[in-house]
């Protein structure tokens, strides 16, 4: 029931990456997506997958929790592999009928699901270590700059932050309701379509009507205790950095440096690694 | 329809590392016609049992027989249970979905499988039996005030014609007239219908003045199983579960205490008032 449901995907444990500003790891997370997709080649690659690799020793989740993201991409990465491996010319390794193999392909094929790998498990890891309320504080503080432009950064952040609030409760309404109405004699679990369709009716209807009871006693319980929106509004936990920010931060920049200078100097070091016709070429 | 519980128990979230017991090796029989107060502290475990009795969640060991049968058992249709027991949940005005009053009492009985003739007259009786007057049965249930939604939802249960009724905390959120009618309207059906009823509650007042049979609930186990009288009787242990004895009860000691000799097993004002009235001439 309601004591099973978590919110989001968040994994409590106490641990350097937990206790992270969660404008650190937003931030973090962003730029090393961005890493993943400017330069393509294996050295930084190795850098990426070092950082996330120190990254995930630290943070204290159960690494099958890190890698429950990729299920659900599980069908994309197969297609892209797939795709790549047959479609991409190139020189031909491996030939049958109309299938043709190249090492430009399998090549490419690697380094997709690397990338998709990375990219979701940091994702993740982001997800598991961070409450929700967090990330929305967050976020709220580094899209502050909008507000210049007349942009509802505070009334989007609440937004966001009560519709998370609302998760378990609404559950919890749904359970009750559910069983409410298979008292009645409602089955929800119906063959057809168009039954079960219409079998969702008698719960959606007092779900709604609840949902919108709640948004008004909400609404009315903020305003007799005098909110009146974001101006001049303080935390009961402000976000401040903190040593171990700043520290991030420095690795952060420093990662990013030795990802731009490896991706311009690949190719040097390629040509420098790779006499003529050695089998290390596969690789690069 | 007399109910058996045999070692009932449910624990939930038995799969993850936060076990909690709610409901723990409870036996007990119930024979038609009873009126039963079951009574326990908010998390006693009053309202997952509830649930075992009328079906709705399967128990981690133990089982219910009703009328001689094993519902739980693998060849059992639990859906035809839901006919037998009418369960009344909290503020079951949270349930109501449909356009008018009538359509939405008549939900229970088509869903039983009734053709419309008779899903009409079942569900035009139990707005009657609830006491609803003809006007409100076309307009919409969300129009009406808290507590004919809450008469809508039981008729929307009665109309399925239970031969047990099961209601938790029927009284939650009415002013004391609503809460009056309510219970004697429970206590009508059970009186005059014949219903076997089991009323949760969490008020010892609610339940003092109705019930033929307490049980109290805590943490998940039946600690007392007796008649009102004898029930409040315990009255150390009632308080160690954070239950009250009812008011008329707790003046009577009080009297007591001052030194008039009353006896005081009194649970009603009626009865309580009878008691002074003795000691006093």
């Amino acid at each position: 029931m309601f004591k099973e449901v978590s919110l989001g995907q968040y994994y409590q444990a106490d641990s350097v990456i937990h206790r992270l500003d969660p404008r650190v790891k937003l931030v973090g997370t962003l730029l090393y997506m961005i890493s993943l997709f400017v330069f393509n080649n294996i050295f930084c690659y190795a850098v990426a997958a070092l950082l996330l690799a120190s990254v995930m020793m630290l943070c204290k989740v159960p690494v099958g929790y890190m890698f429950k993201g990729l299920r659900a991409v599980l069908f994309i990465m197969l297609f892209t592999v797939v795709f790549n491996v047959f479609f991409t010319t190139g020189d031909i390794l491996f030939e049958f009928g109309i299938i043709h193999i190249s090492k430009e392909g399998i090549k490419m094929a690697v380094l997709m699901l690397v990338r998709l790998t990375l990219l979701i498990v940091s994702a993740s890891i982001m997800t598991l270590t961070t409450t929700p309320n967090r990330l929305t504080d967050g976020l709220e503080k580094l899209f502050r700059p909008l507000k210049l432009f007349k942009a509802p950064v505070h009334e989007v952040a609440l937004m966001m932050s009560i519709a998370l609030r609302f998760i378990p409760i609404l559950s919890e309404e749904t359970d009750k309701i559910v069983k409410a109405q298979t008292a009645r004699g409602a089955k929800f679990d119906s063959k057809k379509l168009i039954e079960r369709v219409k079998s969702l009716i008698p719960l959606i209807v007092p779900l709604f009507v609840s949902a919108f009871r709640r948004a008004s006693d909400l609404a009315l319980a903020m305003e007799a205790r005098g909110y009146h929106g974001g101006e001049g509004r303080t935390k009961l936990y402000p976000l401040k950095y903190e040593g171990r920010d700043f520290v991030s931060y420095i690795i952060l920049a420093l990662y990013v440096a030795v990802i731009v200078f490896l991706g311009i100097m690949s190719a040097r070091i390629v040509a420098f690694l790779t006499p003529e016709n050695s089998y290390l070429t596969l690789f690069f | 329809m007399p109910i058996i519980a045999d070692g009932l128990t449910y624990v939930y979230g038995s799969k993850t590392k936060a076990k909690t017991t709610a409901v723990d090796n409870v036996t007990f029989k119930i024979n038609d016609g009873q009126f039963i107060g079951l009574i326990g502290h908010t998390g006693s475990g009053k309202s997952t049992l509830l649930m075992l009795l009328s079906g709705l969640i399967k128990p981690t060991s133990g089982t219910v027989y009703i009328d001689g049968e094993d519902i739980f058992a693998k060849d059992f249709d639990l859906h035809s249970i839901h006919g037998k027991v009418g369960i009344v949940f909290q503020y079951p005005e949270n349930q109501l979905f449909e356009e008018t009053v009538f359509k939405d009492v008549c939900f229970g009985p088509k869903n039983m499988g009734l053709d419309k003739k008779e899903t009409e007259l079942c569900a035009y009786e139990a707005l009657k039996l609830v006491g609803l007057e003809d006007e409100v049965f076309y307009q919409s249930p969300f129009d009406l005030s808290g507590g004919q939604k809450r008469r809508v939802a039981i008729a929307g249960i009665l109309s399925m014609k239970p031969k047990i009724l099961v209601l938790d905390e029927p009284t939650a959120g009415l002013d004391p007239a609503g809460r009056k009618e309510i219970l004697d309207l429970v206590k009508n059906l059970c009186r005059e219908k014949g219903m076997t009823v089991i009323l949760v509650s969490h008020s010892m007042d609610d339940v003092a003045e109705y019930v033929d049979r307490i049980l109290v609930m805590n943490d998940g186990r039946l600690e007392i199983d007796a008649v009102p009288k004898e029930a409040f009787k315990h009255k150390e242990e009632l308080e160690g579960f954070g239950l009250a004895l009812p008011q008329v009860t707790q003046a009577m000691i009080k009297i007591k205490e001052i030194g008039i000799p009353v006896r005081t097993d009194a649970i009603t004002v009626e009865e309580a008032a009878n008691e002074i009235m003795r000691v006093l001439y």
